[in-house]
């Protein structure tokens, strides 16, 4: 299915990403040729077939509800880019 | 003999016996990483200091009669295993500052077997890539001919070993990412079982399909690696706890009686007659060495790219958002408020190859779209996983082409990604299913490497590296070096 450049704008969106304008057009190109190319799937008889998720399909083990961490905290807040009292910092979310 | 000729096996045979030691080893790679690797890029991060440190405990240990066979043995580590204290860039501007706090299982269980870790290999941003073109560190070159692609995208590591820069390295295969490279570099890869190595720390692109293998020049070095990366590990809910066969110990056994499959479907249209031929011969090989050979049908083969090309995407998108310019990785500057801060860092962050896959998982996903797209793939792939299974109870390995070509020049799919995409149409089949998978050199084409795929049955990588071994003493397509760096 064609993508046009307002419904990669609305895509790109979803995804939080943000694109220079002029690459737009570009994108659309290439999403359209990669939807096109996986549409083939459509003509495939899949009836009574169930969705494979995985290959394994084992179930979940379960684990004793117990720490198995120690605090490392502020180990790990040192690689953020702005961080102060053990918080992280963004701009303002509420006026 | 250099030292750089030896394989692992040699090398760790005289370390051992005290011919040589881990320093001198360790020193002579270092070596020939700066001299050579200007013309290749393989490399994006060395830690001199630290290998050092590590090849005098392992010396000590040696001397000390504590050794194993992999102890003191150097090696170079994907960008996207992390590693304590080390940058872990998976070759994206997102991770260029991300010092990891952690070691992932892979690197804790090569690092307790003694191994030497000299540093981190370029590979394509995210892992997602079959050139190694889309790193942010800029491409790899492939040292048989330096106008042409590696593969990717683990091409850094496949480099390292093909130019003999290193011994042994890590990689990780998504749809083909270590097999591709082998290939096309003229190396031995093993992409082991999905559950058989341990993902904890190894960063996600796709969670049902990424596994962790190594690469090696020899079917017997892999065999070495693998066995000591390889096992359960209880922080990777998908590990499997099963135990690791002693691989070295399986080596020797004869291949007569193996049974042996050719898929049709690998041998039609789309592949290159060279490729073909190389492949061919490489099947009388086994022949000769007493395995029966036979036609199978893998009938929606084909179905293969696209299906993955729907759930790869899918799981990249869901991966990746955790890349928000809050905890690590690139933040943009002045951020006007939340949402900018999320997506100036994240379109800042990412390359357009990887911008492409979130962007189709994103649509795959969303509401409308989800049951055409990711669920019909999600049946699609268990068709492809029947034909395996269907396969696997008249054969015990299936072999065939790794790769339609030999190495494209650089920049020559770079603007068409289904292009790019197709380059791993034999590969990606095995991801979907969760089997193993292996690529062995084989023979070259107008001086560019062949590489035949090896795949097993669910957690018969013994028997693949049997297979492979015995090949190899068979013939020496896997003792070539690549002129300019022997």
């Amino acid at each position: 299915m064609p993508l046009g450049s307002d419904e990669v704008k609305r895509i790109a969106h979803l995804a939080r990403l943000a694109l220079p304008p002029d690459t737009v057009d570009a994108y659309a190109r290439d999403l359209s040729s990669i939807l096109t190319f996986v549409e083939q799937l459509e003509a495939v008889d899949t009836q009574g077939i169930q969705p494979m998720a995985h290959p394994q399909e084992s179930k979940q083990r379960l684990r004793p509800d117990v720490v198995t961490e120690s605090d490392q905290s502020a180990r790990f807040q040192s690689l953020a880019p702005r961080a102060e009292m053990g918080l992280y910092l963004v701009p303002k979310v509420i006026e | 003999m250099n030292l750089h000729e030896k394989t692992l096996a040699e090398l760790s045979a005289a370390l051992r016996s005290g011919e040589i030691t881990s320093r001198s080893l360790t020193t002579h790679y270092l070596d020939r990483i700066r001299a050579l690797d200007k013309r290749l890029n393989a490399v994006i991060t060395l830690v001199e200091e630290q290998a050092m440190a590590e090849a005098e405990a392992a010396d000590a240990r040696i001397a000390a009669g504590r050794a194993g066979p992999l102890t003191g043995i150097p090696l170079l580590h994907k960008d996207l295993f992390c590693t304590d204290g080390v940058r872990t860039s998976c070759g994206s501007r997102m991770l260029d500052n991300f010092i990891a706090p952690y070691d992932a299982a892979v690197v804790e269980n090569l690092r307790e077997a003694g191994m030497i870790m000299l540093g981190k290999t370029n590979m394509d941003e995210f892992a997602m890539g079959s050139s190694n073109e889309t790193s942010y560190y800029g491409p790899v070159r492939n040292p048989w001919d330096t106008q042409r692609v590696p593969g990717g995208s683990s091409g850094g590591s496949a480099v390292a070993v093909a130019a003999r820069l290193v011994p042994t390295t890590t990689g990780t295969d998504t749809g083909g990412s270590i097999r591709q490279p082998a290939a096309l570099c003229g190396i031995t890869g093993i992409k082991p079982t999905y559950g058989r190595v341990s993902r904890w720390g190894m960063v996600a692109f796709a969670s049902s399909l990424d596994q962790g293998g190594v690469f090696a020049r020899t079917a017997e070095d892999c065999a070495l690696v693998l066995g000591a990366m390889a096992g359960f590990d209880e922080r990777d809910s998908t590990s499997v706890d099963r135990e690791v066969p002693d691989y070295a110990a399986h080596l020797g056994a004869s291949l007569k009686e193996l049974r042996i499959g050719l898929p049709e479907e690998y041998f039609k249209e789309g592949l290159d007659a060279g490729v073909a031929a190389a492949v061919d011969a490489a099947v009388d090989v086994f022949r000769s060495l007493g395995a029966e050979v036979k036609s199978i049908r893998l009938p929606n083969a084909h179905l293969a790219v696209p299906t993955y090309y729907v759930i790869a995407p899918a799981e990249c998108s869901s991966n990746l958002s955790r890349f928000d310019g809050v905890r690590y990785g690139h933040r943009c500057e002045n951020p006007r408020d939340l949402t900018d801060l999320y997506e100036r860092s994240r379109g800042e962050g990412f390359g357009a190859e990887v911008k492409r896959r979130i962007m189709i998982g994103t649509y795959a996903l969303s509401a409308g779209y989800y049951d055409a797209y990711y669920l019909k793939a999600q049946k699609v792939r268990r068709l492809i996983s029947e034909d395996f299974r269907e396969a696997f109870s008249q054969v015990d390995l299936i072999l065939g082409p790794t790769s339609p070509t030999t190495a494209f020049r650089l920049g020559e799919k770079a603007d068409d990604p289904v292009s790019m995409y197709l380059s791993d149409i034999y590969t990606i089949a095995v991801n979907l299913a969760g089997l193993p998978g292996m690529s062995i050199p084989a023979g070259f084409v107008e001086g560019l490497p062949v590489g035949l795929q090896i795949v097993g049955n669910y957690f018969d990588e013994a028997r693949m590296l049997n297979a492979a071994h015995q090949y190899q003493q068979a013939t020496d397509w896997h003792l070539r070096v690549p002129p300019g760096f022997e």
